[in-house]
């Protein structure tokens, strides 16, 4: 950089960096402070100041009975984000492809989805959960509930595969298929391994959107309900630290997850520019 | 077929790869949303629902004078929401775009702002009971400055909060598309507009702003999707005093009345499809994102 001239901060610059600063804080602040209480003593309550520092909360979740089947909640709750990432991940993949081509059908296809993302949840609870009683149907978390999360989580995965594909070169595929790759043969060693990147950031938001979900599971998950509903349930019914405790758990598997994927970016990324570097 | 005369040759493959999504599309969406407009024309007698054409449930939420203001409240928390995210969603970008130089930093910077969206809403929304209570954080800050005497009751269970929590929760959906409208100008342009003589603020306004538009349209279809399409927050933040669109069929769909949640239901999504068709008649959003 030698524009010295233009390299000067301003005032501008000082003011703007200090509105970031509170925005982030605002974003964050009010997590850190919950993080902070859910390690309240046994007598601690749901405000500061703190009484004592212990992990008693967090024992209490998980002893006593007062807060439902929050083990199972968790567990099932898991178990649809880990369905609904493989699943949002192939679909989305797939979907992404055939929308770089004209087909019968492409536009109404392209406006449910956006119809899905911008519809009230509960709303396209209520319709799901209406359905299912109409053909005479059980409600169930991993039929109706994944069908609703699916429907969270698909929008917005194909919207990231619309980004990612359009930085991505089709002439790598015509090679490949010019060297005699049979279509199968292009998938795996052509496309997906250079929108491997890509399809992370989409497995990413098939898991969370999913782990978190609340208002289209409440009408649809049936008899068993999934963390986010057991934890909006608590905070009507739970006065103390342990709702935190709660989410504290919860947000660290949510930030273990965006971790996980953004350090396989990286190392993708990072193995990329050396393997880019050794052929130059 | 008419894929047959397509550019590319006329294959099945782009049939059978969006196959999958049509069909969860079509069976978690396209059907379900066609149920709640039949369910909404169904009669209710008090116990059980049975299938049929009347108008009822329409003149019920329509004659009633609660529709209204739930609407009316539901606008307001629409538009205040509207006009704090966009603000804040436009300054943030502004500084992230055109004052953060390292590339590097500015990614890192604005992965920080999206980060609280891939964890839990209800958590975040938890999260400032602590702050906003009655012994909260704000409250013994502000009393132990000697600013209030009695800690304020206005700042927990109240519209307020209500306001804050949306804020809150969904500024990064400004923030995302409006650094992407930003991160697309042309820094020539900027130039251009200076060499001409144009003050600081002349470019904001004469050429950031015009050009970050199709960012904040889609921000605002985002923004106001999600505050008309909440209930909980709501609910909780207000202490149960005040009510949406939404929360209101929410205790329809509780007391089993789903022929009437779902004419309210059908009522939303008109006003909300309205709103989406004024947002994108300012903003011409399909021919930009095309740039």
């Amino acid at each position: 950089m030698s524009q010295s001239t233009t390299n000067r901060r301003g005032a501008a610059f000082y003011l703007l960096a200090t509105f970031f600063a509170l925005f982030v804080i605002f974003l964050y602040g009010p997590m850190l402070m919950i993080f902070i209480l859910s390690f309240q003593g046994p007598t601690g309550g749901l405000t500061f100041p703190m009484r004592g520092v212990s992990t008693h909360w967090f024992h209490d979740l998980w002893t006593s009975s007062r807060y439902g089947d929050l083990g199972g909640a968790f567990r099932r709750s898991l178990v649809l984000g880990g369905l609904s990432l493989a699943i949002t991940a192939v679909v989305c993949l797939f979907a992404g492809l055939a929308f770089r081509r004209r087909f019968w059908g492409a536009g109404p296809i392209f406006y449910l989805s956006i119809v899905s993302l911008v519809v009230p949840g509960i709303l396209l609870g209520l319709g799901i959960s209406q359905l299912f009683q109409l053909l005479g149907l059980r409600l169930a978390w991993w039929l109706s509930g994944l069908g609703a999360h699916l429907s969270w989580t698909l929008p917005f995965g194909l919207l990231i595969m619309f980004a990612v594909l359009n930085r991505f070169d089709g002439s790598w595929e015509e090679a490949a298929r010019d060297a005699g790759a049979s279509p199968r043969q292009v998938l795996s060693y052509v496309t997906v391994p250079i929108l491997f990147p890509g399809l992370i950031a989409v497995a990413l938001f098939g898991f969370t959107l999913s782990y978190d979900e609340m208002p289209r599971s409440l009408l649809t998950v049936g008899a068993k309900n999934t963390l986010p509903i057991e934890i909006s349930n608590m905070t009507t019914n739970v006065t103390t630290p342990a709702l935190y405790a709660i989410g504290t758990v919860t947000s660290a598997v949510s930030f273990l997850v965006i971790a996980t994927a953004f350090i396989t970016i990286a190392i993708v990324q990072k193995r990329r520019a050396r393997a880019k570097g050794k052929s130059a | 077929m008419s894929g047959r005369s397509s550019p590319s040759g006329g294959s099945l493959a782009p049939y059978l790869q969006v196959a999958p999504l049509a069909f969860l599309m079509i069976t978690m969406v396209g059907i379900p949303l066609l149920t709640v407009v039949l369910l909404s024309f169904w009669e209710f007698d008090g116990i059980a629902v049975y299938p049929a054409f009347t108008w009822a449930n329409y003149k019920e939420v329509l004659s009633s004078p609660v529709t209204l203001s739930l609407f009316l409240s539901t606008l307001k928390y629409a538009l205040m929401t509207l006009i704090a995210t966009t603000v804040v969603g436009f300054t943030c970008s502004y500084f992230l775009v055109f004052h953060v130089r390292d590339l590097r930093v500015q990614i890192a910077l604005f992965l920080l702002c999206t980060i609280p969206f891939w964890t839990s809403n209800v958590i975040r929304m938890v999260s400032w009971i602590p702050f906003l209570g009655r012994e909260g954080l704000f409250n013994s800050l502000l009393m132990q400055a000697g600013i209030i005497d009695q800690p304020l009751d206005i700042l927990l269970y109240s519209d307020f909060a209500v306001v804050l929590t949306y804020i809150h929760l969904f500024t990064l959906f400004m923030i995302v598309p409006i650094f992407n409208s930003m991160a697309k100008i042309n820094p020539n342009l900027i130039e251009a507009a200076r060499d001409a003589g144009a003050s600081g603020w002349q470019i904001l306004w004469g050429v950031i702003v015009p050009l970050s538009k199709t960012g904040i349209a889609l921000g605002s279809i985002f923004v106001v999707t999600l505050v008309m399409g909440d209930f909980f927050v709501v609910r909780v933040m207000s202490g149960g005093q005040s009510a949406s669109v939404v929360s209101a069929m929410k205790n329809n769909i509780d007391q089993l009345y789903y022929p009437v949640a779902s004419a309210m239901a059908v009522l939303l999504i008109i006003v909300v499809l309205l709103m989406v068709t004024a947002i994108l008649r300012v903003v011409d959003i399909r021919s930009e994102l095309a740039r």
